[in-house]
């Protein structure tokens, strides 16, 4: 939601990114304020998921030009445990399965480190599991996954619900969701855009990295950018990912070419 | 009994054998065995099977049988107790310690020396029929000194819940112990049984241990074998499985000790619808070199073969994997996967790892795979994207790496116990771990 008293929390300038040699980010530009939700969308390809994971601090993206601040701290400066622990979330759009660590052990240690390096109490294994439990009813998650290890064999949606568990779980300021209703069924879908909607407040903002405009019947975006070869080509409201579900992306691609040779 | 070997090294090891025992047959057994070491010789790496494993270090000390159990206090043994156990029998430096050992399990469990006179037909039923020592001189030193070790005789029909362990302390320094053990699980029978060799020393010592079991028709054996020798400990194991039909065999091997170690195991899938299972964990570091072989032999139809083999090498450490499976001809419908794991946390570290499928039948299913390499960069990622420093991260998913493996052990004691050891061993490797899990 747009509120007249918000702080911007982000702002990536001209940003420039590759990973392998390869050039994906060409100058994006983004602001987010607090309370914002904003949806990412685009055709396979245009840069998007480079863009989420250069944000969280993948070691493979390879960020050559441009600035990230997030709440007034250059974030290109920190690892990607630091910007956890600053309040940057990345859901994964694959999340990794980690054979061999209960899932109940994974998410107590991120929440411990997380809330340690805020200053805040950490929970003993006693404490963290009444928390964790109250924060998996939002998920209508069972509790026989805190048990299972982390991510192993659960189905597409649980790993989703298990990634946004640790974004209630970590609190953060900023949440990047990189795909996050894809693989999920129209319940799982419903359950876990729930769960992000009771998460989003005032203080925090959102940024939903999506293929397609269903999640955000469920999630509904203040902005709707479109990304096209590395960069942000247009920006509206809601009814931008609408137009976009009828008309596909390739208007919005042909419109930026056009407005780039207007201006060359 | 005395033949001198060709290898004088290897007569040096001969001496000091136990007395002559009044079965003939045993006797027998022994002088074969002796003979047989006459005419091999201590492996170098120019023998196939020895290629990467140099026991160079083991021929510059000599080794002889302790003479005389060591004392020790109940507390000194009190760390590897496993208290959901029925039975226990300890062996100290190889020699049996009844004032340690119990048995509430209501079946067999017993040292062999006294077992083999009690149960002497059954005994010689099996003994030595499946530990082969013509080409292995580890075996024939062994079986040379056949004289004490473990006795386990599982009834038919009968199912042991609780597990039974086999405790094998290492006291002194320079000592040789040869312990035996044999293992029959009658039709329809279940047991678990661990395997345990410990330390309460640093200095250099021998075990070259030998078990065998036989599992008649229908009969679960979960098999624990859990190798924490001490820094400079010589440990040679070979244990032989035989399955008879729908027989099934599972074996969690963890090796963490000793400066050298070889674990042969080979199971025989003897009868129609034997199914084994064998997973490995070495976890080593500095000089050490752990060295693991395994033949997984198909040799009747419908047998099932799984196989989870891991090493975390760290140091200069260097673990060895060579596993084979056979699928004999007739052995049809077998349906096999093996696959080998290995983390290498250092430049120094090697792993050589070798699968090996030999398949003489055309209706099969056979599945295996080989992987070296470090963490894995996704991996770490997600880690440190919630907030885990690198080095906790990186911890974490070594651990885990090693408790795919252990969580495979089915004592829960045991399990904790090796789970909070490798959690103590990753985190040693990488030092400065916050966030300790």
């Amino acid at each position: 939601m747009i509120y007249q008293d918000s702080k911007t929390l982000l702002s990536v300038r001209d940003l420039h990114a590759s990973v392998s040699g390869t050039r994906i980010l060409k100058g994006m530009n983004l602001t987010v304020k607090s309370g914002e939700v904003h949806a990412i969308m685009g055709p396979n390809g245009s840069g998007k998921s480079t863009f989420a994971k250069v944000l969280a601090g993948h070691p493979s993206y390879e960020v050559s030009g441009g600035e990230i601040e997030f709440e007034g701290r250059n974030l290109l400066e920190l690892a990607a445990e630091a910007r956890a622990r600053a309040g940057v979330f990345l859901g994964f759009q694959y999340p990794i399965e980690i054979p061999g660590v209960a899932n109940s052990q994974f998410l107590r240690l991120a929440y411990n480190t997380v809330q340690a390096g805020r200053g805040e109490d950490e929970l003993d294994p006693l404490e963290f599991d009444d928390f964790v439990r109250e924060k998996m009813k939002l998920l209508e998650m069972n509790p026989d996954f805190l048990d299972r290890s982390v991510n192993e064999g659960f189905s597409g949606g649980e790993k989703k619900r298990n990634e946004i568990l640790q974004m209630a779980l970590l609190e953060p300021r900023l949440a990047i969701l990189d795909e996050t209703d894809s693989g999920l069924d129209i319940d799982a879908l419903r359950i876990v855009a729930g769960g992000v909607n009771q998460l989003a407040n005032k203080d925090n903002a959102i940024v939903l990295v999506t293929h397609y405009q269903r999640l955000l019947n469920y999630i509904v975006p203040d902005y709707v950018h479109v990304m096209d070869a590395g960069r942000i080509v247009k920006t509206g409201g809601k009814e931008l990912a609408l137009e976009l579900e009828e008309r596909g992306y390739d208007w919005v691609g042909a419109e930026a070419k056009a407005n780039a040779r207007v201006n060359a | 009994m005395n033949t001198v070997s060709t290898s004088p090294y290897l007569a040096g090891l001969l001496q000091g054998q136990p007395p002559a025992s009044p079965l003939t047959w045993l006797n027998e057994l022994r002088a074969n065995a002796v003979d047989r070491v006459g005419a091999l010789t201590v492996p170098t790496t120019r023998d196939e099977d020895w290629r990467f494993t140099d026991i160079s270090p083991l021929t510059k000390l000599s080794f002889q049988p302790a003479q005389g159990a060591a004392q020790l206090a109940p507390a000194a043994i009190e760390q590897w107790a496993i208290p959901e156990a029925a039975a226990r029998l300890v062996f100290v430096d190889g020699i049996y310690a009844p004032g340690h050992s119990f048995n509430r399990a209501g079946l067999t469990v017993e040292n062999l020396a006294s077992g083999v006179s009690r149960h002497g037909a059954a005994v010689q039923a099996h003994l030595g029929r499946y530990a082969d020592f013509e080409r292995n001189v580890f075996t024939a030193v062994n079986t040379a000194f056949l004289h004490d070790g473990a006795l386990i005789l599982v009834p038919r029909d009968t199912a042991l819940a609780a597990p039974v362990h086999l405790l094998f302390i290492a006291t002194r320094k320079h000592a040789a112990s040869y312990p035996r053990c044999l293992i029959v699980a009658e039709s329809g029978s279940a047991v678990t049984v661990v395997e345990d060799y410990v330390a309460l020393q640093s200095e250099a010592y021998f075990t070259s241990a030998v078990t065998e079991l036989a599992l008649t028709g229908n009969a679960e054996v979960h098999h624990v074998r859990v190798q924490r020798e001490g820094a400079e400990a010589f440990h040679f194991a070979n244990c032989a499985v035989s399955l008879a039909q729908a027989s099934r065999y599972h074996s969690v091997s963890i090796a963490l000790g000793g400066r050298i170690s070889r674990h042969n195991l080979a199971a025989l899938l003897a009868a129609e619808g034997a199914e084994c299972r064998l997973d490995g964990l070495a976890l080593i570091g500095g000089q050490q070199l752990a060295d693991s072989h395994t033949l997984i032999d198909h040799a009747s139809p419908r047998g099932s073969s799984r196989q989870l083999h891991k090493c975390i090498v760290d140091g200069a450490a260097r673990a060895v994997f060579n596993g084979n499976i056979m699928v004999r001809p007739g052995a049809q419908r077998t349906d096999s996967s093996q696959s080998s794991r290995n983390l290498l946390l250092s430049a120094r570290a090697r792993v050589d790892t070798k699968p090996q499928l030999e398949i003489f039948a055309d209706d099969v299913k056979c599945a295996h795979g080989a992987t070296v390499g470090q963490l894995d960069v996704d991996e770490v990622f997600y880690l440190k994207s919630r907030g885990l420093s690198d080095t906790a991260a990186r911890n974490l998913l070594t651990y885990a790496f090693g408790a795919e493996v252990i969580e495979r052990i089915p004592v829960a004691s045991l399990r904790n116990r090796l789970e909070q050891t490798v959690m103590e061993r990753t985190h040693a490797a990488a030092p400065g771990a916050e966030g300790k899990p």
